[in-house]
């Protein structure tokens, strides 16, 4: 997500780079730009104009401060107004002291609360814990089944209502018994959906939460929201009480305005994101690691931790120093392509690396899947020694390849170009110091 | 309360929002803040920052044209702009009223309200005294079939059916054959929720909208996109990118009864010359109302009058 946003930002900072100074009208004229980047990303109008506010007065006032550039000024204030507006640090579930901690979540009709409580659930479980759903939403036809259903899929036990209960609240106290019997550490209510401004839903909502007193009382959000979203929140946090939030549908190509926007507006932290439909597609919040994300600089740490878990904290290690020393072989090369289709899609992969996602409008990513099996099937016809001397792959050899992987000359010597731009680039992104190489890469 | 009431009262409360009132922002001197706050008011019903400057441009330009015409009203001028960049042209089942079936296939990304405005249009064919059956082409969302299948024992409407995770296209096939067989007006395929940067699902949508014309033996159906009013700009992604998968001939517009006002439909009318057909008021079967392109612009610029003269 994100790609829009930050190849705004992109373009704006492009026209002023290389500048010493700004003159009034090409601060007008920048701000206008950042402000119409925001306003398409659905960031909330009223966070846009303070935002630009205080973008003016830095710009303004500011004369090459500290020896910053003018493009580089903007970079640091969106940056860290990103940064701010993201909530600054990464906030994490609250446990009760005593079990079993509940959570409830609820929000607008369709905004994902019921995949987001099984994918709660089931990072729950993943970290050994009892945990129980509960299937409240008694409006919406087959809402209960389909909570069923992905329990069923994660193991973990869901309380649904006997027949004839057509309030929630009437399923407390078997929920209470089955929690104490079963020594649930987790309790995790699915809510029905509901506009913020239906008041008999909203009661409802209230006597669920006097009646459980959750630990934790959520609200998700659906990534894509436009201005609305924070009269929403704000609404639902007047109504009910909100300790945190939760975005859905982060794997689309929202520019996440409502994100931007939520946080400084209701000053309720973001406590994880949806990133797909199934189970496992939930992830942390990480408002450093979005924000840089966001003007372009790629999450360059959830790709190392992606690819942790996918190759073992050795293997990586020795990639790491192997491609600062410029090292890098094809036989890593097959290893590193071998893992890369564990760790996720191609297009999820480039959004996390410094300065390609911009490239990814003009990406055809099937394409991309199916060139990464030629490659693996053009290094698997070279032998051990030719894997490791790329250098010696003479026209003999790179013919005999060809016919060995089914493919052409051509091809093998393409997979050879890209092994070495790839060598390059990694010795330029993985330098101990991240931060610093990400600098590098950027236009100025 | 009717659409305009509806869509009139969530208005009103952006309006006060901006701490004046649209009655005193017209009688007003043409201050560089009258055009900033209506400016404003369009970016908070979603219209989209360029839209929303260029319609305040347009406005612009026919107060310098018409100068010495100081009578007419500025709100009255882009009403009729907004209302206008909707095309009036009918669907299928209007323009060709003997043709059977009538098939629409209803599209758009997760959770903007695709299986339950089936039900609503399904529900208001038979209203109007047609035979109808349902396709539950939402194989993969967990217990989607369920959902249709309950809309349909709520209407007593069949509904074509396979196992959850079966190929959605055979399930599209199989609607459109048994309306063949079965001699039924209208058949309504409901599909599952794809992002539109899913480049593997839109593929899939692109075979289901495959197999349907071939049944159809290429005569036309209508696809229709559910936009959810909530979403921001990204509703633009979305339109650009089902249409590049399939030609979709009109969009239907839901959750309108709440805050929100989904002026991003203003754009896509503008840039797409689509129709909106319906927009979703609310959860229950006679939620559904045809979309009315003057009374839309209406209540987006004026609610109070509105409210007044319905
Ligand atoms: N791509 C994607 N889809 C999601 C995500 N989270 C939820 N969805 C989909 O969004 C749709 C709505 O999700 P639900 O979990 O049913 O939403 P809900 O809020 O429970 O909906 P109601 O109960 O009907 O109000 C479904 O099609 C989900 O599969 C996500 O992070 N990414
Ligand atoms: N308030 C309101 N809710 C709606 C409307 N249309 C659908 N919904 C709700 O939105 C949620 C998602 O709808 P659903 O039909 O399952 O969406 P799908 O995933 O696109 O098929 C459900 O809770 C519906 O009841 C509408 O017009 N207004
Ligand atoms: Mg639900
Ligand atoms: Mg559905």
């Amino acid at each position: 997500m994100f790609e829009s946003l930050t190849e705004r930002f992109d373009r704006v900072l492009r026209k002023i780079t290389g500048r010493g100074l700004l003159g009034d009208s090409q601060v007008d004229e920048t701000l206008r730009e950042i402000r119409v980047a925001l306003l398409e990303a659905d960031v909330n109008l009223d966070v846009v104009r303070s935002f630009i506010d205080r973008l003016r007065d830095r710009l303004k006032g500011a004369e090459v401060k500290e020896g910053l550039t003018p493009a580089q000024t903007v970079l640091k204030e969106v940056f860290d107004e990103v940064v701010h507006l993201l909530g600054d640090q990464k906030a994490s579930l609250q446990l009760s002291s005593k079990p079993p901690t509940i959570i409830m979540l609820m929000g607008l009709q369709g905004s994902g609360k019921t995949t987001t409580a099984a994918k709660l659930a089931y990072h729950f479980r993943q970290s050994g814990r009892r945990v129980l759903l509960v299937a409240s939403d008694l409006a919406r036809l087959a809402a209960v089944e389909q909570l069923k259903i992905l329990g069923e899929q994660i193991h973990v036990p869901v309380v649904v209502p006997d027949d004839g209960v057509s309030n929630p609240r009437d399923m407390f106290p078997k929920v209470r018994k089955k929690w104490i019997e079963g020594m649930h550490e987790v309790v995790i209510l699915d809510t029905a959906g509901r506009l913020s401004i239906d008041p008999d839903l909203m009661k409802e909502l209230v006597d669920l939460r006097n009646l459980y007193k959750p630990k934790e009382s959520l609200l998700v959000l659906d990534a894509m929201t436009g201005q609305e979203s924070v009269n929403v929140a704000k609404a639902f946090d007047a109504d009910i009480g909100v300790d945190g939030v939760i975005f859905s549908k982060l794997d689309g190509d929202a520019r996440g305005g409502a994100i931007l926007s939520i946080r400084s507006v209701m000053g309720k932290p973001i406590k994880f994101v949806g990133v797909g439909e199934k189970v496992d597609r939930l992830e942390p919040f990480h408002p450093d690691r979005m924000a840089s994300r966001i003007i372009g600089m790629g999450d360059i740490q959830t790709l190392l931790e992606k690819a942790q878990s996918a190759v073992s904290a050795e293997k990586a290690r020795q990639i790491v120093t192997k491609a600062s020393a410029n090292q890098i072989s094809l036989e890593d090369f097959l290893e590193q392509i071998r893992s890369m289709k564990k760790m996720g899609s191609a297009d999820e992969l480039l959004s996390m690396i410094p300065g390609a996602s911009t490239l990814k409008s003009q990406v055809d990513f099937e394409k991309v899947e199916s060139e990464m099996k030629r490659t693996e099937a053009i290094i698997l016809s070279m032998t051990r020694l030719e894997r490791l001397h790329p250098e010696k792959l003479d026209g003999s050899r790179r013919r005999r390849i060809a016919t060995g992987s089914g493919t052409t000359v051509q091809s093998v010597n393409q997979v050879l170009k890209q092994f070495e731009q790839v060598r390059k680039m990694m010795k330029t992104a993985l330098k101990p110091n991240g931060m610093r190489a990400l600098k590098s890469l950027l236009p100025f | 309360m009717n659409i305009l009431q509806r869509l009139g009262s969530g208005l009103k409360k952006t309006r006060e929002k901006l701490g004046s009132s649209l009655a005193q922002l017209f009688g007003k001197e043409r201050s560089p803040q009258f055009y900033e706050e209506l400016e404003d008011l369009l970016v908070l019903s979603d219209v989209g920052p360029e839209q929303a400057s260029l319609l305040i441009r347009d406005l612009k330009n026919w107060e310098r044209d018409s100068e010495n015409d100081n009578g007419k009203d500025p709100v009255l001028f882009l009403e009729e702009r907004i209302a206008s960049f909707f095309p009036l042209d009918p669907p299928v089942w209007v323009e060709q009223p003997d043709w059977k079936p009538v098939v629409i296939l209803m599209v758009g990304v997760n959770g903007v309200g695709k299986t339950t405005t089936t039900g609503k249009l399904a529900h208001r064919f038979r209203e109007e005294g047609k035979s109808v059956i349902l396709g539950a082409a939402d194989t993969f969302r967990a217990a989607a079939v369920q959902q249709l299948r309950l809309w349909g024992e709520k209407l007593d409407i069949p509904v074509v059916h396979q196992k959850e995770g079966a190929d959605p296209a055979a399930v599209a096939f199989d609607t459109v054959k048994a309306a063949l067989a079965r001699k039924i007006d209208v058949a309504i395929i409901d599909t599952a929720g794809r992002l539109q940067t899913k480049h593997n699902l839109m593929a899939e949508l692109g075979k289901i909208y495959g197999l349907v014309k071939r049944e159809m033996e290429d005569r036309p159906f209508e696809t229709l996109i559910v936009l959810d009013a909530t979403l921001g700009q990204n509703t633009i992604s979305q339109l650009e990118n089902f249409r590049k998968a399939i030609p979709v001939t009109g969009m239907i517009l839901t959750k309108l009864d709440g805050t929100s006002k989904g002026g991003i439909v203003v754009s896509l009318a503008r840039k797409f010359h689509l129709p909106v057909r319906y927009v979703g008021l609310g959860e229950g079967k006679d939620d559904l109302v045809e979309f009315d392109p003057v009374l839309y612009a209406r209540a987006l610029l004026r609610p109070e009058e509105s409210l007044r003269s319905s």
